[in-house]
């Protein structure tokens, strides 16, 4: 009942302001990305069947459904294919909802063509902006609604980034969408993004967050369970901050970061978190699996087959979740399994065939006793009998498959050669695609056919005897990569392979103490090179224990205090190890300094001021080598700075000892280390070593006992 | 014309994608925008009524593609049909009766009209109506006194057959087109006061401290208790919430605010209380010719536990919830399966459902409606009375001719 009531105020309140503007929407029918090579080389991406249907096609009825009213369809490779199929479609003729095509050759991305859009003036007002490879059916009022009323407030609010809750496989890095992990920082109460990262190095197993980031939010919450469902709704701001910034080329990469790092003008970006509707945009050929699957289990509810039913056929929802079509002209033969697929129109299937896991389009013919498992057939394929498919094998166009010849595993069959200039580099992938589109443009517009009659095959070719097709030479960038995105499911041991370098990962963080355990907000993971120079030393010191001693007279709460010293160290880049021995010294100096009597009186201001400080000290301390450095520290203000304590050196060590401040394993090894030393830097190994002894001792007893 | 193409269009679209939900809203809907295709159908001179069916006929059956699951859509179309043909019929009677001709070779005329010997006017619509219907238990009650002139009051077109006795050959065309519309008036009249009908019955059916369960939310089952309320009875209403929508939640609300003594309850708690309760009251989607109930997911649980404990099972449903089709196979066919996000959040169970990385698949179901057998209903409460399942094909017939059932145009006729 809430939704009802909520529009029609929306609506109410539309009218109250100046004009009411249509809502728009800009649909890029370009992903500007060769991940769906080399299908994408005969056929545009957006026209691609996702379940027997072009994807664009899902787009455009969620924009309808959704209350938009006026597209943009941005056409740039295989334009007239775009437009052709449109013109043919209903979309033109439809009440309350216009679809108008722009074509552009020359783009190259997504940035050029929002500033081709930009030129034509067309954009009024708020707009929607997505890729024609969206599958969604959320409802835009409540985000249209925040937008506007952000806006309202504050005029810098350019756009709302549209996330859904999507847990990410923690081996692999990876959403169910096969795309990488995305780390970002939201602003809890405004929902303001303040951090986007979509290529973190897992490598180093840390992430680097600018500390102005930390100082000027009170609270931000960091994510890495959220999809980026890239549907945005932008300001008209967006598109001339695309034409000022003439190098944004990518959505996210240039753009939305940009915006994040630039604060000079103050634009910011918010999110709108779906949780019941469904949105997901088709990135690759996992993601195409994943979103396929997500459709036939009625996730896109109602963009699901039987209820959509486009073109003549009408699909029926059968017992065991099995979708048939009627007059579809699809024929399979005895004995023939077929499980989790997508079989379309007007294929044979012969006998004996085993098909699990693959998305089979139209006009396909399978002879007998063919094994196919996850794997993409394109339109007019032919597979001879007995020849079979390897998981993640993507056959294009009207390849043939040679009889008994068996598909190697991940590899990319098509008619057409491999484009030459093939780069695993992104940033030249938009070049590249320019190349692409050119070479295939011809192609598209009718030669392609004759050219292909006229390509003469070897008999024996490279797909067995009868076959026709090149297999694609797989590139070095891509072999690395292409089990994440290809359709066959990941082998066990490419996760197993994954969480052993998790684990290796795991104790390196441990070893380097890079990052607490709890992944909250301690941005204590830098790296330091270790070369810092003597002066930087002593400032970072000094700075310390002036923060200490402030913290000692103003009474400052503990956890303040760490955070201040938190924000030395990183502007120091300093480790936690540093801090450690910087807030030791600056506590024994305090000590030191504080009037004593005699050394008894000495050790009971130490115990006291490591009492009051010791959570500060200790949130430094959770490994060895930081303790290590503690008792290190110590040893040299004895032979140096603070005398006193000389005398009373095992004394407090074993005080630290009971304190927990550091642990049994530290000083071991400590003295491990000083072994090899100088008889005089021993002095104090040796006035430790009655204590040392006893530790030594203990553990036994307590296996005696 | 054009108009009624964009209307027709926009509401196959609403259906399609799902955007009008509830029989009723469909249902007046539907006989609206039949209306508008009536009125702004051109009639030729002759076979006006064939015009008609064609047209109606056209629509219908564009509706019912685009939503096959909203049987209501169907029925609509149906009772206009029947409407159309029950007009036309008593325009010709009349027109027999006043030119007394003694054959009738109007062409205009149904074609099982032919053969009709000379009689008064009143016999002649009688005998035109029981072909066209077979006569009823109620019209051959009323029928025993005095012929047909008694107005009918079953809801449908019945009741204009009286109305026009003396029409100039003429105007017979936008006559019948007049008197259809009117007759459609009528009927959507009808759907938007079918609650208070169906409420009027309550104080019948309920009694002083009762028990009364329901599950979900149905408005008319909300009219029915209210209505009992307002006579001063007082009793007791379980609501099972109605899993997934919760929609029983909406329904507690309301009638906690009518001041009626209300209890929420799961659904897997109907069981455990169904023996305290003296009857079960629910909606339903639809009532098939058989009887059985098309009705919102978890009423067949209910049904079967009340027949366990003899409770009586109650099926309220406005006349336009009569479908005179039979149910094949219906928990398939006449289901539809939403989507599982009602059932469960997609961002706690995404690594479940994560196949191609080894997370599992996890697979989630959410079907609307559970079918009802027959036997499991005791009473249905339409606006006309209450019935017993197995008089629901008469009460259809009441309401439909065989011919429409199939709502298919037929490759040539007439026009």
């Amino acid at each position: 009942m809430g939704a009802p009531k909520k529009s029609s105020a929306r609506v109410s309140e539309d009218h109250d302001e100046l004009v009411r503007v249509p809502l728009q929407a800009i649909l890029i029918a370009d992903s500007f990305t060769t991940k769906f090579r080399p299908i994408t080389l005969e056929r545009p991406k957006v026209l691609l069947p996702l379940v027997n249907a072009p994807m664009i096609n899902y787009t455009l009825t969620w924009l309808e459904s959704a209350g938009v009213e006026e597209v943009f369809v941005f056409c740039c490779a295989h334009s007239k294919q775009v437009i052709n199929y449109l013109e043919k479609s209903e979309w033109f003729n439809q009440p309350n909802f216009t679809v108008t095509t722009i074509e552009s050759q020359n783009s190259v991305s997504a940035g050029d063509a929002l500033r081709v859009i930009y030129e034509r003036n067309v954009i009024h007002g708020d707009f929607v902006l997505v890729s024609g490879d969206t599958v969604s059916n959320m409802s835009l009022t409540q985000a249209l609604l925040e937008h506007k009323e952000r806006k309202k407030k504050d005029s810098n609010a350019v756009m709302t980034m549209v996330i859904k809750r999507s847990k990410t496989n923690p081996a692999i890095h990876q959403s169910r969408l096969g795309t990488d992990e995305i780390f970002m920082a939201i602003d809890p109460d405004t929902k303001q993004l303040l951090y986007y990262e979509d290529k973190a190095d897992y490598s180093k197993g840390t992430l680097h967050l600018e500390n102005s980031l930390l100082a000027d939010n009170p609270s931000l919450s960091l994510h890495h369970d959220k999809q980026d469902c890239y549907i945005d709704i932008c300001s008209p701001e967006v598109l001339s901050l695309f034409t000022d910034n003439f190098d944004y080329q990518h959505l996210r990469r240039h753009f939305v970061k940009g915006l994040l790092v630039d604060d000079i003008m103050g634009y910011k970006i918010f999110v709108h978190e779906i949780c019941s509707d469904y949105a997901a945009r088709i990135d690759n050929f996992r993601s195409y699996d994943t979103v396929s699957k997500d459709i036939i289990h009625r996730w896109t509810y109602p963009l699901v087959p039987d209820v959509m039913n486009f073109g003549n056929t009408t699909t029926k929802l059968e017992r065991q979740g099995i979708y048939r079509a009627s007059g579809f002209g699809t024929k399979i033969g005895n004995n023939t399994k077929i499980l989790n697929s997508v079989v379309g129109e007007g294929c044979k299937i012969g006998s004996n065939v085993h098909i699990e896991g693959c998305y089979i389009w139209d006009n396909v013919t399978i002879e007998d006793g063919c094994k196919l498992r996850y794997g993409i057939v394109c339109d007019g394929v032919t597979m001879k009998s007995g020849s079979a498919l390897e998981p993640g094998v993507v056959l294009s166009f009207k390849v043939v498959v040679g009889k008994e010849f068996v598909v190697p595993t991940y590899s990319q069959v098509s008619l057409l050669q491999q484009p030459i200039e093939e780069d695993s580099d992104e940033e030249l992938e938009y070049a590249d695609s320019t190349s692409a589109i050119t070479s295939t443009l011809d192609k598209s517009d009718g030669e392609s056919d004759s050219e292909l009659s006229d390509t003469h095959f070897n008999p024996a070719s490279e797909l067995g005897f009868g076959g026709v097709g090149y297999i694609w030479p797989k590139c070095e960038g891509g072999h690395e990569e292409e089990w994440r995105h290809s359709v066959a499911p990941i082998t066990e041991d490419k996760i197993l392979e994954a969480v052993k370098a998790l684990e290796d990962e795991l104790e390196l963080i441990l070893d380097g103490n890079t990052l607490p355990p709890s992944g909250e907000l301690k941005p204590n993971s830098i790296d330091s090179d270790e070369d810092d120079n003597d002066d930087l030393r002593d400032d970072f010191d000094k700075e310390v224990e002036e923060t200490f001693l402030r913290a000692v007279h103003e009474n400052i709460q503990e956890n303040h205090l760490t955070l201040e010293v938190n924000s030395l160290k990183l502007s120091y880049n300093k480790i936690a190890a540093d801090c450690a021995g910087a807030l030791f010294y600056a506590m024994m100096k305090y000590a030191v300094d504080m009037p004593h009597s005699s050394a008894e009186r000495l050790t009971q201001n130490v115990q006291a001021v490591l009492a009051k400080w010791k959570k500060v000290l200790t949130s430094y301390l959770n490994d060895m080598d930081e303790q290590i450095e503690v008792i290190l520290k110590f040893e040299e203000m004895c032979l140096e700075s603070a005398k006193e304590y000389a005398p009373l050196f095992a004394q407090i060590l074993h005080y630290m000892y009971n304190e927990d401040i550091i642990e049994e394993d530290a000083i071991l090894s400590w003295e491990d280390e000083k072994k090899e030393a100088d008889e005089s830097d021993k002095v104090f190994v040796k006035q430790a070593q009655t204590f040392i002894q006893w530790l030594k001792e203990a553990p036994e007893e307590d296996e005696e006992e | 014309m054009p108009d009624v193409h964009i209307l027709v269009n926009e509401f196959v679209n609403q259906l399609k994608k799902r955007k009008i939900e509830g029989s009723q809203a469909t249902a007046k809907q539907t006989a609206e925008l039949l209306r508008s295709v009536i009125s702004q159908q051109r009639v030729p001179q002759t076979n006006q009524a064939t015009a008609l069916i064609n047209a109606v006929r056209a629509v219908g059956e564009k509706l019912i593609a685009a939503n096959p699951v909203e049987l209501a859509v169907g029925n609509i179309a149906r009772r206009v049909l029947h409407i159309i043909r029950e007009e036309d019929l008593s325009l010709a009677t009349a027109a027999i009766a006043d030119l007394e001709l003694s054959a009738v070779s109007d062409d205009e005329d149904d074609v099982e009209r032919d053969d009709y010997p000379v009689l008064s006017a009143a016999a002649v619509a009688a005998a035109a109506r029981s072909t066209l219907r077979p006569p009823s238990l109620q019209t051959l009650l009323e029928d025993a006194p005095i012929s047909a002139a008694i107005p009918h009051t079953s809801s449908s077109g019945g009741d204009s057959e009286g109305k026009s006795r003396s029409v100039d050959k003429g105007s017979r065309g936008r006559k019948l087109k007049h008197d259809v519309i009117e007759a459609v008036n009528e009927l959507i009249q009808d759907i938007s006061t079918c609650y208070e009908q169906i409420a009027e019955q309550a104080v019948e059916h309920i009694h002083q401290n009762e028990v009364i369960l329901t599950l979900g939310s149905s408005k008319t089952v909300l009219e029915f208790l209210c209505a009992a309320k307002e006579k001063k009875r007082s009793f007791k209403v379980f609501v099972a919430e109605g899993a997934p929508r919760y929609q029983g939640h909406l329904l507690a609300k309301e009638l906690a605010a009518r001041g009626l003594q209300t209890t929420v309850i799961t659904d897997s708690a109907v069981f455990a209380m169904i023996s305290r309760v003296n009857m079960v009251i629910v909606g339903a989607h639809a009532v098939m010719a058989n009887g059985g109930v098309i009705a919102p997911v978890g009423l067949n649980m209910v049904a079967l536990a009340a027949q366990r404990h003899a409770v009586p099972f109650v099926v309220l449903a406005g006349s336009h919830k009569l479908c005179p089709l039979y149910p094949h196979n219906p928990e398939v066919l006449l289901n539809e399966l939403r989507s599982p996000s009602e059932l469960l959040d997609f961002g706690e169970f995404s690594d479940c459902m994560d196949s191609a990385s080894g997370g599992g698949s996890l697979h989630v179901v959410n079907p609307t409606f559970d079918y009802v057998p027959p036997k499991l209903v005791s009473l249905f409460i339409t606006d006309t009375g209450g019935h017993n399942p197995s008089y629901m094909y008469r009460l259809i017939a009441d309401y439909y001719s065989a011919d429409d059932l199939v709502v298919k145009r037929r490759p040539v006729t007439g026009s």
